[in-house]
């Protein structure tokens, strides 16, 4: 992982994004793991692990809101920022850029309403995939 | 099965239908982009398109029959595109993430950090590696893009188109293996090392192709741990005062740093005499020349812009129709080729259907570039000027302990290098107050200091 390979390096329990941090970049996962974690009255809870291509952090391209979830390296990873600044120029000279952002938003919010849906009928436990979506893009 | 309600509304003889067949003539990154961008719009559409690549490169094998020649560099705000478009550049193809770079002047050097320690900069090799490598485990940059492009539907057809005519009113083309394929659309990415884009010139379409000049780019094989030791993850650049040399740049990979010069009529002359300055002697080892087999090419680069790269049925992309001056080849290619696309899926082919969408993205290039030249004018004069030369580099060093934001000679420098950002935005960023404020004060400082040093050695 050394020299190859695009953005930043990060060590086993290293933080790349902190809940309550302001935040002006998107992150995608380059190679490795991280976890994406959300404290609830002390306790923290782990909501997804994020692998290689998958986004996060992508709601602050758009809303200037605080990180509501830790996300944090497991092993190594590298992580390659997008910045909110050169993201929303390019969007502005092709709309189109911002489809698989919008796409994959789309996604995370359908296999949510599926999960409160489970949720309210008293049904199943989270699985993997609908707690990927819970954790979506707001941290 | 459908065409959008834009597209309805136009000539309905010039819109992609289901079974249109598309022609991309090239298989570099603007023929594997637009290749890409068209097919992912026509699965949206519910649109079955036929598309056919031809390029009779064969990116599995090192030197001439895979390259392209080119310095191989996915500037950062690419590199940003691409992974929002869906597109991870894997680590086989990135030979090297590019995370700071040293700038040479007579004056002295210095070295300027990405604000957030990243790699966001990548350096690969477009083919198979440079002539004679073994054992060569990195793939292939325009091969990479190949394959997404194979992915999405497309064919390849790996032969050189020898001939282009119309038949009723469509472009047809003739290859090596003597068939004639028709088609409803024609993208020629030929770049503009190929004869084709100035045979098209002369079909009446109304296209000219680019102004060009010759550049030259070497590859050095110094091999890893050379490469590791000193150059670690740094592209240098050279702004020195050698008549007819505009750029130099030593870009490290993975076993070869490659030496990329742009300026006027290169030569042997010219070669020589900035590889003898000490400015790259003290980056390269004790000894090093180039030598007969060393891998090396001399280009034809874009400089000027083609004319109306559009008609009827046909579009001209990437080089062979606009790109950014001296930097970006690759990033150019991607917005030419995704405006095309755009056009194609969702207005249509006809030549003003191109001129309404397509040309915007061209136009805004082109218009770029002339603020580019009168950047680069200024550059040069500067880079003549000790004074001028020393109070720059001064405050570059100094802003590398600042915040991201507080680097005003920095962000400059790096977006003019790196073609990160669009050059009228760089312009604007140097009529900032505090930068000139600055500027003009370390200048001031080694206007000072030099006067001191003189009187000493008086």
């Amino acid at each position: 992982m050394e020299s190859q390979g695009l953005g930043r390096l990060y060590r086993d329990g290293e933080v790349i994004v902190r809940e309550g941090d302001s935040g002006d970049c998107m992150y995608i996962v380059q190679d490795g793991r991280v976890e994406v974690l959300r404290g609830t009255d002390g306790d923290t809870v782990r909501l997804a692990v994020l692998g290689p291509h998958d986004v996060f952090g992508e709601m602050a391209l758009f809303e200037r809101e605080k990180r509501c979830a830790t996300v944090r390296a497991v092993g190594e990873a590298r992580i390659l920022t997008v910045d909110r600044k050169s993201f929303l120029r390019r969007v502005h000279e092709d709309p189109s850029l911002a489809f698989r952002i919008l796409q994959m938003m789309s996604r995370r919010i359908r296999e949510a309403d599926a999960e409160i849906g489970r949720s309210s009928s008293g049904r199943a436990r989270p699985t993997e995939t609908t707690r990927r979506a819970t954790a979506g893009g707001d941290h | 099965m459908w065409a959008t309600g834009a597209a309805r509304r136009r000539r309905p003889e010039l819109v992609l239908r289901d079974g249109s067949r598309v022609a991309v003539i090239g298989g570099g990154p603007a023929g594997s982009f637009f290749s890409i961008f068209l097919l992912d719009m026509a699965q949206r559409l519910g649109l079955d398109l036929s598309l056919e690549i031809h390029e009779p490169r064969d990116y599995s094998r090192p030197g001439p029959a895979s390259c392209n020649m080119c310095g191989g560099i996915i500037s950062e705000s690419l590199v940003q595109s691409l992974a929002a478009e869906g597109i991870n550049l894997p680590p086989t193809v990135v030979e090297r993430g590019i995370d700071s770079y040293v700038m040479h002047m007579e004056a002295g050097s210095v070295r300027i950090r990405t604000p957030l320690a990243e790699k966001r900069i990548a350096a690969v090799h477009r083919g198979a590696g440079p002539r004679g490598v073994k054992d060569w485990s990195w793939r292939s940059f325009d091969g990479y893009l190949q394959e997404l492009a194979l992915g999405r539907g497309a064919t390849l057809i790996p032969s050189r188109v020898e001939e282009v005519t119309w038949t009723d009113g469509r472009p047809t083309l003739r290859g090596r293996d003597g068939e004639a394929r028709t088609y409803d659309l024609l993208v020629v990415a030929t770049g503009v090392n190929s004869s084709l884009p100035k045979a098209l010139a002369k079909l009446n379409l109304g296209y000219r192709s680019p102004g060009t000049t010759k550049t030259y780019i070497c590859e050095m094989a110094l091999g890893g741990e050379a490469i590791r030791e000193r150059f670690g993850n740094s592209m240098h650049v050279f702004l020195l005062d050698i008549p007819r040399l505009e750029f130099a740049a030593l870009i490290p990979k993975a076993e070869h740093v490659t030496m990329c010069l742009l300026g006027e009529s290169i030569d042997k002359e010219l070669i020589q005499t900035f590889l003898a300055s000490p400015e790259v002697q003290s980056c390269l080892p004790s000894g090093w020349s180039i030598r007969e087999d060393t891998c090396h090419c001399a280009p034809l680069m874009n400089v000027r812009p083609g004319r109306h790269p559009y008609a009827d049925r046909v579009v001209f992309i990437g080089d062979c129709g606009v790109a950014r001056l001296y930097k970006d080849g690759i990033g150019s290619a991607y917005r030419t080729a995704k405006a095309a696309a755009v056009t194609a899926a969702f207005d249509g082919i006809s030549a003003r259907d191109f001129r309404r969408r397509y040309g915007p993205a061209c136009r805004a290039i082109r218009t770029d570039n002339t603020i580019g030249r009168i950047v680069f004018a200024i550059a040069g004069q500067q880079r003549k000027r000790l004074h001028d030369a020393r109070g720059i580099l001064r405050m570059a060093a100094l802003e590398q302990q600042l915040p991201g934001d507080r680097r005003y000679m920095s962000t400059v420098l790096w977006d003019i290098f790196t073609g990160s950002a669009p050059y009228r935005e760089v312009f604007l960023r140097t009529l900032h107050p505090r930068f000139w404020g600055r500027m003009v004060w370390e200048i001031l400082k080694g206007v000072a200091s030099g006067s001191r040093a003189m009187e000493r050695a008086a």
